[in-house]
């Protein structure tokens, strides 16, 4: 038995929003995999849930006419993983989320719920931030469409105001034509952790594959939320593919990061990491690209 | 103390359509042990970690300690009692995993039968590596792990006439 004071089951997304309204103390319960382990430490038991694990029409992912990938926030790990959109598109974000946790997690939990809690080691957040991925907010008042960067306002908290769920995950195509990425996730063991350090990159090379048009680097545990490092991306755009450019985006990366000390590892181990996981991340994503590395 | 709330679960379990009224509090493996009495279905860590309570809802594994049982409404629940034939005859991949001894103390054994039973059903071919992964959602404290891979890898390749 869980310790749950009360809980209220979300019938459609517009019920979701009455009942949190109504209820403003509840937390929102999608797949549960960190609320229910929250409420097992102590730190939510006796909560009031409001569950919206229920509401099927935010399952799934669909092509928007112009392009956009729609991802339905209670869409589970698993299934962006075997999604042909997503493996077209953007392989990068279903392999990022098959590192989460085990088999078992990756079935239960949700992209909706890795973004909303404000975790920076979410495996799918560095990628989506590298994506500029949109996060879209559905309230009483309607919809409410979100940069993801904009979104995480700090460790634990996003921009999600009361009566409002997350209901999709938008990437654009701009954002994603063109481009492929490669995600590392650092972490003592192969399953079942939490990433020490999480990287992302992704680049779109010049026809000939021998310049960089565009590159784009995100990280997770390198701060308090996912964030970019556009110091590094500038030392790569319209550069040539190259051992030389793969070092200097790599480097310049560490002015863009905040890590800290946990008992997890060291600022200076995660520096470390943060070098490394951008040269070889960014090197993989060329050669995905095409390019010679 | 407040209110008590109940909700009426109706679902299919091992192959039987059940219903049966439900505290909102319980999770998926406190109904199933305590209200259908499937006690392969294990209370090991209750946080998600060692897959004692695994369970196949609508055909996907699922660790059932942090799965509430409200959401069970209407799916389509399997547990490693389900496995059995008629007579109690042992299904291939329980067989496999005694002939394999794949069981020790045997308290991590239904789950891990349960994730091999989606693998099997998958009809996929699967590396060792890949088993490996598909695999690791489940600790096994006697650290059999070898003869466990063993058992599902055999069972995989027998299905697929392989072996």
């Amino acid at each position: 038995m869980y310790d749950i004071k009360a809980l209220y089951e979300a019938k459609s997304v517009a019920h979701a929003s009455e009942l949190l309204l109504q209820h403003p103390e509840a937390k929102i319960i999608a797949g549960g995999s960190d609320v229910l382990i929250q409420m097992r430490e102590g730190k939510l038991a006796g909560a009031t849930l409001v569950s919206i694990y229920g509401l099927d029409e935010l399952r799934g992912i669909t092509m928007e006419e112009d392009g956009t990938i729609r991802i339905g926030s209670l869409t589970s790990f698993s299934h962006i993983t075997k999604n042909p959109i997503i493996q077209q598109h953007v392989n990068v974000l279903g392999e990022a989320v098959d590192m989460v946790g085990g088999p078992q997690i990756r079935n239960i939990g949700t992209i909706g719920g890795n973004t909303c809690n404000g975790v920076t080691s979410a495996d799918s957040g560095s990628t989506l931030v590298a994506y500029d991925a949109i996060v879209e907010l559905t309230g009483a008042e309607g919809k409410r469409l979100v940069p993801i960067r904009e979104f995480y306002i700090k460790a634990g908290k996003v921009d999600l105001r009361p009566g409002e769920i997350e209901t999709a995950i938008l990437i654009k195509k701009e954002s994603y034509e063109g481009y492929k990425g490669h995600y590392i996730k650092y972490a003592m063991r192969n399953a079942m952790d939490i990433a020490t350090c999480g990287c992302s990159a992704n680049v779109k090379l010049s026809e000939d594959k021998k310049t960089i048009l565009d590159a784009r680097l995100a990280y997770g545990v390198a701060g308090p939320v996912p964030m970019r490092a556009p110091s590094a991306e500038a030392a790569a755009k319209g550069k040539p593919v190259s051992e030389e450019t793969v070092n200097a985006f790599a480097k310049a990366a560490l002015a863009d990061i905040n890590p800290r000390t946990s008992w997890r590892a060291t600022k200076e181990f995660r520096l470390h990491l943060a070098e490394e996981l951008a040269r070889r991340a960014l090197k993989e994503a060329i050669r995905q690209s095409g390019g010679d590395m | 103390m407040h209110e008590v709330q109940y909700k009426l679960v109706r679902c299919t379990i091992n192959g039987r359509a059940v219903e049966k009224m439900i505290d909102v509090r319980a999770s998926l493996t406190d109904m199933l042990r305590n209200d259908y009495s499937l006690n392969s279905v294990k209370k090991g860590c209750e946080v998600g970690e060692c897959g004692a309570c695994n369970v196949l809802i609508d055909g996907e594994c699922f660790n059932s300690c942090i799965y509430l049982a409200i959401w069970a409404d209407g799916k389509n629940i399997r547990t490693l009692e389900g496995l059995l034939g008629p007579n109690g005859e042992l299904s291939d991949i329980q067989q496999a995993f005694v002939d394999e001894a794949a069981v020790q103390c045997g308290f991590c054994t239904p789950g891990f039968i349960m994730t091999a039973v989606e693998i099997l059903e998958s009809g996929k071919e699967y590396t060792r590596d890949e088993l490996r992964k598909l695999l690791s959602g489940h600790l096994c404290r006697c650290t059999g792990y070898e003869n466990i891979l063993n058992a599902v890898e055999k069972t995989m390749k027998k299905r697929l006439g392989k072996a």
